[in-house]
């Protein structure tokens, strides 16, 4: 019981931003808004809200390893996509019955995890850092996506699932919940709405205990200077590969849910493009906070997808734009930014009442 | 087939790959190499030196002009955008990348805006010639030999010019070179203005081989990165080695198997050399000197 609580003790800490009541209170009003907020508004609108959460766990899975870690990975999309073409590989294979596909889609996070300890191994054994290891992840995910665009042909299946080539595959079964009297099948509406929304809560409070707690420390640690942190005797390769990996699994979830909600996955979701638009979200939002993260992958992608509505050639301008702004006049991300200004605000008012 | 046709076609293949590698890495290596800077936009110098020669092409320029139009104007981008956002970023090489890529995104899907999806592209020049059953283009030698030509060059400049002592006196001890005169930033601009020219050169080289579209880039990018990542920070004892070794690993894997295993005999020799030779064949060849 005790070692319970003090697993919520780490749900504050010096690595993470936002502390107190107020902060948790204000936590506590936004779920509730989210709890209630399919009660008031269509399908839909739900179904895009989901959506939007799908990408907010392979941004998570960034600020991990890039603003925590201090790594540079472009392999996020690299996961996503073969996490999310295991799903449905299994799932086309083995149906849907008996709540398969949730282990499905846990099989799939643990093979892009897998995928992520055998690359991991190779760059943090072989001690590349810095800006080799963006290349050699960038190196992967191309010839990743160039490996499926060519999977066209019909020798290229999995069992019954056919990889399509640059068409992608499609036709897979969303999750379903195994209950007696009809399983209960999560549509890309309000059930994989409250489901996402779950993981959501999960993922980022979890990700809040970890990065609070020892491990976390010596992970920014490591990212502040290697050699002294392992002078202090740590071994930076295991810290960094293990991150490594929960990122990709991190994303690797984010790939299946974008599968299940889609019910397709092409090539084109591992490409330059796809593996750009993580790292906007991530560097505009404030890479090194996973709340500033969570709220800048929410604003960014509403505005791009407003974007897209009025001229969808030029949303990609602006997003390049948007990431060279903000690298050179803010290179902590906006969101960041504005929430330290704020707490500073707090601590001085809640001073002077002193 | 008899043994010497074998024999020069499996070395026509070599130098089509070794081309091929050298002229779309040696932009990044200068740039990697001198400044420490990867650019993630060296993609979209190549596409913009290709577009800018077929478009003096077809204004009437002959091709070689053309190329180097090309390739100056491709400088002359790299210039800019090395005063614009590079220089306020030199001590954040991570940053570098990030807006590098920026960079790459503005460009190609500017260009997909500006020029349309595809733009006509230039024919190959001097056609072909025979051996045993097999036509090549000769072309494809002429690129070998501006390979070549480009190593040579650099060397050249980097070892026999006032500009090649100052910059590699910048890159030595940039502090140093700065406190007896050297005017450091003009060093990095025009490094960085080579290398983005270096990428226009090759993007107007092999103009004449492929189709013009804005992600044309990204074809050149891995190989090009997979060099300088096994080549390490020289350009000479590195990138040219490194162009070497996959080129054999390339022309081999690709005419057993095809295209697209040839690139993954390019990626798994990366990652096994990143774990073997963390500093690349420079860093190893370079070791007994640091």
């Amino acid at each position: 019981m005790k070692g319970f609580l003090g697993l919520f003790r780490r749900l504050e800490g010096p690595q993470t931003v936002g502390r107190g009541p107020v902060f948790w209170i204000v936590f506590a009003i936004v779920l509730a808004i989210a709890c209630a907020y399919p009660l008031f508004s269509d399908g839909y609108t739900v179904g895009n809200t989901v959506y939007f959460f799908i990408w907010v766990f392979i941004a998570l899975s960034l600020c991990l390893i890039w603003g925590y870690g201090g790594s540079l990975s472009f392999g996020q999309t690299a996961f996503f996509g073969i996490a999310g073409y295991s799903y449905g590989i299994l799932t086309l294979n083995f149906g849907s019955a008996y709540g398969f596909t949730w282990i499905a889609l846990l099989l799939a996070i643990a093979i892009a995890a897998l995928f992520a300890l055998l690359l991991g191994y190779f760059m943090f054994f072989g001690r590349i850092a810095g800006v080799f290891l963006g290349i050699v992840t960038l190196a992967v995910t191309l010839m990743l996506e160039r490996f499926m665009a060519q999977t066209a042909g019909p020798e290229w299946h999995i069992g019954v699932a056919r990889l399509n080539g640059f068409n992608g595959m499609s036709a897979m079964p969303p999750l379903t919940i195994p209950w007696p009297g009809g399983d209960i099948v999560l549509f890309a509406d309000i059930g994989l709405y409250y489901a996402v929304l779950g993981l959501l809560v999960v993922v980022y409070l979890g990700l809040r205990i970890l990065m609070n707690s020892a491990f976390g420390n010596v992970i920014v640690a490591i990212r502040e200077n290697p050699e002294r942190a392992e002078m202090l005797g740590y071994d930076v390769r295991k810290y960094q590969l293990i991150t490594f990996v929960i990122g990709a699994a991190l994303a690797g979830l984010s790939g299946v849910l974008y599968t299940v909600w889609g019910q397709y996955i092409t090539p084109s979701s591992m490409g330059m493009t796809a593996a750009a638009l993580p790292l906007i979200w991530v560097a505009v939002g404030g890479r090194s906070d996973l709340t500033s993260t969570l709220i800048g992958t929410l604003v960014v992608l509403a505005a791009f997808q407003a974007l897209t509505i009025y001229g969808s050639q030029y949303a990609l301008v602006f997003m390049g734009v948007l990431l060279v702004l903000t690298v050179l006049i803010a290179p902590n991300g906006l969101v960041l930014g504005v929430m330290n200004l704020i707490s500073r605000l707090a601590v001085r008012r809640s001073n002077g009442d002193a | 087939m008899d043994i010497a046709t074998l024999i020069f076609s499996a070395l026509y293949q070599f130098g089509d790959a070794f081309a091929f590698l050298v002229l779309s890495a040696c932009g990044l290596a200068v740039i990697f190499g001198m400044m420490g800077v990867i650019n993630l936009a060296h993609g979209e110098f190549i596409m913009c030196g290709a577009y800018v020669t077929a478009s003096t092409v077809h204004a009437g320029l002959p091709l070689p002009l053309a190329i180097m139009t090309g390739a100056i104007v491709a400088a002359l981008v790299g210039a800019l955008v090395e005063l614009v956002v590079i220089r306020h970023l030199y001590d954040r090489p991570l940053d570098t990348i990030v807006a590098t890529w920026g960079l790459s995104l503005i460009a190609t899907q500017g260009t997909l805006i500006m020029v349309g999806s595809t733009m006509a592209g230039v024919g190959t020049p001097f056609g072909s010639f025979q051996v045993g059953d097999y036509s090549y283009s000769i072309y494809r030698l002429v690129l070998f030999a501006s390979a070549l030509g480009v190593l040579g060059g650099l060397y050249m400049l980097f070892n026999w010019t006032r500009f090649g002592v100052l910059a590699r006196a910048t890159i030595q001890v940039p502090h140093m070179a700065a406190a007896l005169g050297v005017d450091t930033r003009l060093i990095y601009s025009l490094t960085f203005a080579c290398g983005a020219g270096l990428a226009g050169l090759a993007g107007g080289l092999y103009a004449p081989t492929m189709t013009l579209v804005p992600t044309m880039g990204a074809t050149f990018i891995m190989e090009a990165f997979v060099t300088v990542v096994i080549g390490g920070a020289d350009v000479f004892l590195g990138t040219a080695p490194a162009g070497g070794v996959l080129a054999v690993v390339k022309s081999a894997m690709t005419s057993w198997q095809g295209q697209l295993f040839g690139q993954i005999g390019l990626l798994v020799s990366v990652i096994i050399v990143v774990r073997v030779l963390p500093k690349g064949i420079s860093g190893f060849l370079l070791r007994e000197r640091t």
